[in-house]
């Protein structure tokens, strides 16, 4: 049922993107995780400085650059929480 | 004389407009402000929400022993961060504040407590230096539009000095701020456009609010750690730390501009009631000259008249 992933990408000075999502990926201070919908509950500090890429249904990508950031993954989707997240520009993975 | 007055009258009236203008735009300009100030309150609410559920989680799954969460046996030194504006001209904001802070402070002293001053905002930072009295360190220049980093700013500084403790001898960080044993919070809630209360929080050790567990009624999701919960915790709670710092300078913000706009809209109110009282009053002013021209330049007639029969 649950194919599709809620992420929402959350700066400490706004909601930066909120959405649903094939799958997400980021890189933890232990390494690389992909998210995929229905995950089991997680917490993890993200890599600094670390890109957080979310795949949309249908092939888009959004790549964000984070700051300070950490993830928390539990029933109801994925949160990317952050000092800063900015859009990444496109060629800069 | 009676031409004196009206000069003099209508002078004050031309001060009173003058002085008008500037506070209706003060007006406007503060009506503006809290707007905004409200609107970035908002945005930061997911972010902290967001960051205390997680909190909570972690504090539930682990039996942790940081230094940020547990109250110290001995506390010989605590410091209390008090919120102040930039500018006047905002009512009884800064007066609040301080007094609020003024009483958390002798209720340390008289727990023995040294008492050491972190203050944002010049009006605070104006209050403590004119009555010559300590400041361990303050941050001016943003009372109204506060922004993260600025908050980082003040929260590692402080947090530097916390973890410290005040065993620690000599001073930490840029701003030279001494060990301390755990820290206050003094600002101002921003309740309604009307009403703002400064109030003092706790600010460390840190209290994880465990309330949102008890509600809900869904078993708690046993969470992983990347890397462990030690760690995690390590990492988390200075940010949490730092965005309580945040949420309450945005609060501030948003009370001063409410605070600015209340007194500027009195102040305006004030110079209409001036101005109508003077203009009437130098109205009369001047027909009473006018009467007594006319009763003088009678009289004289009269006089002229009466002589001239006379003779």
């Amino acid at each position: 049922m649950a194919n599709q992933l809620h992420v929402e990408v959350v700066a400490v000075e706004e909601k930066v993107w909120a959405g649903e999502a094939e799958m997400l990926v980021a890189r933890t201070t232990e390494g690389e995780i992909g998210v995929l919908p229905g995950h089991s509950p997680l917490l993890g500090l993200l890599k600094e400085p670390s890109q957080v890429r979310v795949k949309l249904a249908g092939g888009e990508q959004l790549t964000y650059d984070v700051a300070g950031g950490f993830l928390s993954i539990d029933a109801n989707g994925v949160t990317v929480l952050a000092e800063s997240a900015t859009p990444a520009t496109p060629e800069s993975h | 004389m009676a031409a004196g007055q009206v000069q003099a009258l209508r002078r004050r009236i031309r001060t009173v407009k003058s002085t008008k203008k500037i506070t209706k735009a003060q007006e406007l300009v503060a009506t503006s402000r809290i707007a905004k100030a409200q609107e970035r309150v908002a945005a930061s609410r997911p972010y902290s929400l967001a960051i205390t559920k997680v909190l909570g989680a972690l504090a539930s799954n682990a039996s942790v022993e940081n230094p940020l969460l547990a109250a110290r046996e001995r506390v010989r030194r605590a410091g209390v961060l008090l919120i102040t504006s930039d500018r006047g001209l905002a009512g009884a904001y800064n007066a609040n504040a301080i007094r609020t802070a003024e009483q958390l402070v002798a209720q340390l002293k008289s727990e023995g407590k040294e008492v050491a001053l972190y203050i944002v905002g010049r009006k605070g930072v104006g209050y403590y230096r004119f009555r010559g009295r300590d400041i361990a360190a303050s941050w001016t220049g943003f009372s109204e539009r506060p922004s993260f980093a600025d908050a980082k700013r003040i929260g590692d500084a402080l947090i530097e000095g916390f973890a410290a403790g005040s065993e620690a001898e000599g001073t930490f960080g840029p701003e030279g701020i001494a060990g301390v044993d755990e820290l206050h919070l003094v600002s101002t809630e921003f309740k309604s456009l009307m009403t703002q209360s400064a109030n003092a929080k706790p600010l460390a050790p840190v209290q994880v609010e465990a309330e949102s567990e008890e509600k809900s009624s869904e078993p708690r999701a046993a969470y992983e750690f990347e890397p462990d919960a030690d760690e995690l915790l390590d990492a988390l709670l200075p940010k949490y730390l730092n965005t309580r710092i945040y949420a309450a300078l945005l609060d501030s913000a948003a009370s001063e501009s409410a605070s600015r706009r209340r007194a500027m809209k009195s102040a305006s109110d004030n110079a209409d009631d001036l101005l109508k009282r003077y203009t009437r009053e130098m109205n009369s002013a001047r027909q009473a000259a006018i009467t007594q021209e006319i009763s003088e330049i009678v009289g004289g007639a009269n006089a002229l008249a009466a002589a001239g029969s006379d003779v």
